[in-house]
């Protein structure tokens, strides 16, 4: 009997596999006296052999497929399985006490786990889980269960887990991962923006999906609504499969867009582009024929690491995008952490609303020699490509103006040392915070251009917490008072003669396109997969009708009539 | 015995990097290595012992090392430090 689950579709397409089911193994260990030392501390000693092999191996693919920084954590792992003091002490207590090593080895680990816990340093809680990770692998081998790693996939299957982490996601293998559904996350989880970099069809938020999944159950995954069925019947298998066939026939479709410029019915040009994280999603932005890059996200050069990105590893990326985009408009955005991604090595405290509290740029200016670092990265890269400057979350002018200042002082010094720049760089700010939106007037004389960072703006202005599910209701993009505030950050850019992008996820929602085009919006950046079909939407629609349909959306009372009224004139596919 | 005392001037202290290449390095050495601070002693080898230090930026360390290559270790282990790690 099949059974049918409902979570938030994270990316589109539908794959119908055999689940992997993504856990670990029970690692309950029990105390055995009176045994025969000298054996147990040869197993120990084999165990750790084979977890030393295993670690080195990952290293060395991490080195390969993602650079070293990547691989750095694996070095620290296998310090770990070597230090004297934790492995010496292992040995000692089996000697001593004549107790199993796993035993041993348990209650030695969770002593170090408890004093790195104890600690009032968020790094040095984290490290605490890297004592965990390591010394997991080891009772693993001791115990006879080996851990998995998606790495090691070597079949066709979809990946049913609780979570997965960026480090998980980095190991698939879209050879083999067809999809995948996990019990918790939202559209902005990692692992969604993930899966739509790689363009996996995934469902998470699912709840309950490992519960109810058994290993090598039949799974599909419909990345399109969001639905997951464990077990299908033959019937709804032959249903999947020709919906599967349907979609695909459509992204064919698209394809055929993919070197065509974005202009609509009457020939109106506005630009499509895409939003990355990193230049592994290069591929897909030039596989859907995006225009340029209307927002790289460049945490994700600080995360997952344990110290800051030096100025040539930061150059050396962006350099790595803008000459990739070859002329073709690159905006990339000043180091956005806090809020709901946090940096442990910079060891902030903790605060009551990490949404409204230090973050962003109100972290760099605080943190000037690692924003100087950044900008001075940015600038050379500037000389290689189509490079633009944006600051996040810029609630005043005078925020605008410092960071502006920091840049060109940082631009005369690297002139005074020789060093070329880009010259002309675009400089300008995302527009998500409600006074922002309101001062856009006076903020057009100063910047160059505007991006709505709308998943921001919308939490702001309807104050309500996107992680929060319970006040998920909230989350309104076709709200008039959304809408509103577009229009008159647009309006503002246009009378001094600049120009606005959005970079949320409203800029690629069917929905919301013909309302942006409506009011005028310049470029619109969104998830590389979402390019070609809304520039296949935006081909079917005059600037007309849809300016007369966003003067009519901005008159409506709620968010559900602005989507009905749009849905009657766009019938959507 | 040979020692040499350091301010650690790196942004983020002795963090993972330089906490590892400090520990590879001294695990080169026969020498008994220690590294001091506030008191406290840990085994340099040890990459735990190293990190539940917590080594913050401004902080004074020194490195000590007691056996057949203790000279030696004192200067490779200098080497590292003046990495970007303190002065």
């Amino acid at each position: 009997m099949s059974n049918s689950l409902t979570g938030i579709a994270a990316s589109a397409g539908i794959a119908i596999a055999k689940a992997f089911r993504y856990e670990e193994p029970d690692l309950t260990v029990e105390k055995k006296s009176g045994v025969d030392a000298k054996a147990e501390i040869q197993a120990f000693d084999a165990a750790l052999e084979k977890s030393r092999a295993e670690l080195e191996e990952i290293k060395e693919k991490t080195r390969r497929e993602m650079g070293d920084e990547h691989a750095e954590i694996f070095s620290a792992h296998l310090l770990v399985l070597q230090d004297p003091e934790f492995v010496d002490a292992v040995r000692q207590k089996v000697q001593d006490d004549e107790v199993n090593a796993s035993f041993a080895l348990d209650e030695k680990a969770n002593e170090f786990i408890m004093i790195f816990e104890s600690m009032d340093n968020e790094y040095m809680k984290e490290r605490a889980a890297d004592i965990r990770d390591v010394s997991k692998r080891v009772l693993a081998h001791l115990l006879g269960k080996p851990i998995v790693s998606l790495a090691e996939i070597k079949e066709e299957v979809i990946v049913v887990g609780d979570d997965l982490t960026p480090s998980d996601t980095a190991q698939l293998n879209k050879e083999f991962v067809k999809g995948f559904a996990t019990n918790i996350g939202g559209r902005t989880s990692h692992s969604a923006i993930m899966a739509r970099s790689l363009e996996i069809p995934a469902v998470v938020g699912t709840k309950t999906v490992t519960h109810d999944t058994k290993q090598h159950q039949y799974v599909i995954v419909d990345g399109n609504d969001g639905t997951v069925i464990i077990d299908p019947s033959d019937d709804e298998l032959a249903e999947y499969r020709s919906r599967q066939e349907a979609f695909e026939q459509q992204k064919a479709e698209w394809a055929k867009l993919k070197n065509e410029p974005s202009v609509s019915k009457d020939g109106t040009h506005v630009e499509l582009v895409a939003n990355i994280g990193t230049p592994n999603d290069l591929e897909g932005v030039h596989n859907n024929g995006a225009e340029g890059v209307g927002l790289y996200r460049t945490e994700f050069l600080y995360m997952g690491r344990n110290e800051l990105p030096t100025e040539e590893e930061q150059f050396d990326a962006y350099k790595q995008v803008v000459e990739s985009l070859d002329g073709k408009p690159v905006v990339i955005r000043t180091l956005d952490i806090g809020g709901d991604k946090e940096l442990p090595y910079l060891d902030l405290p903790e605060e009551m609303n990490p949404f409204l509290g230090f973050r962003a740029i109100r972290l760099c200016l605080e943190m000037k020699d690692m924003f100087r670092t950044q900008l001075r990265a940015l600038l050379r890269a500037g000389a290689f490509g189509n490079l633009k400057i944006m600051f996040p979350m810029i609630a005043t002018l005078e925020e605008f103006r410092e960071a502006k200042a920091l840049l060109e002082e940082e631009q005369q010094k690297l002139h005074a040392e020789g060093v070329e720049t880009g010259s002309d760089i675009e400089v300008g700010i995302m527009v998500e915070i409600p006074s922002t939106a309101v001062m856009a007037p006076q903020f057009a004389k100063e910047v160059d251009f505007f991006s709505i960072g709308t998943n921001d703006l919308i939490q702001y202005t309807m104050a309500a917490d996107r992680m929060n599910e319970r006040v998920s209701y909230l989350y309104q993009p076709y709200n008039p008072a959304i809408l509103g505030l577009v229009k008159s950050v647009i309006d503002a850019s246009h009378a001094e003669g600049k120009w606005t992008g959005m970079c949320g996820e409203m800029a690629g929602d069917p929905i919301a396109v013909p309302l942006l085009f409506g009011l005028g919006l310049d470029e619109f950046s969104m998830s590389a997969t979402s390019v070609l079909p809304a520039r296949s939407q935006l081909s079917k629609m005059t600037k007309q009708e849809a300016a007369d349909t966003a003067a009519e959306a901005l008159k409506l009372s709620t968010a559900d009539e602005v989507q009905q009224l749009v849905e009657s004139r766009f019938p959507m596919a | 015995m040979a020692e040499k005392t350091y301010t650690i001037t790196a942004e983020t202290g002795i963090h993972a990097r330089p906490a590892t290449q400090l520990v590879n390095k001294a695990g080169q050495f026969e020498s008994e290595i220690t590294l001091d601070y506030k008191g406290k002693s840990v085994n340099l080898k040890s990459i735990m012992g190293v990190m539940s230090l917590g080594v913050g930026q401004g902080a004074e360390v020194t490195i000590k090392a007691e056996g057949p290559d203790e000279e030696e270790a004192i200067s490779s282990l200098d080497e590292v430090m003046k990495q970007g790690l303190s002065e």
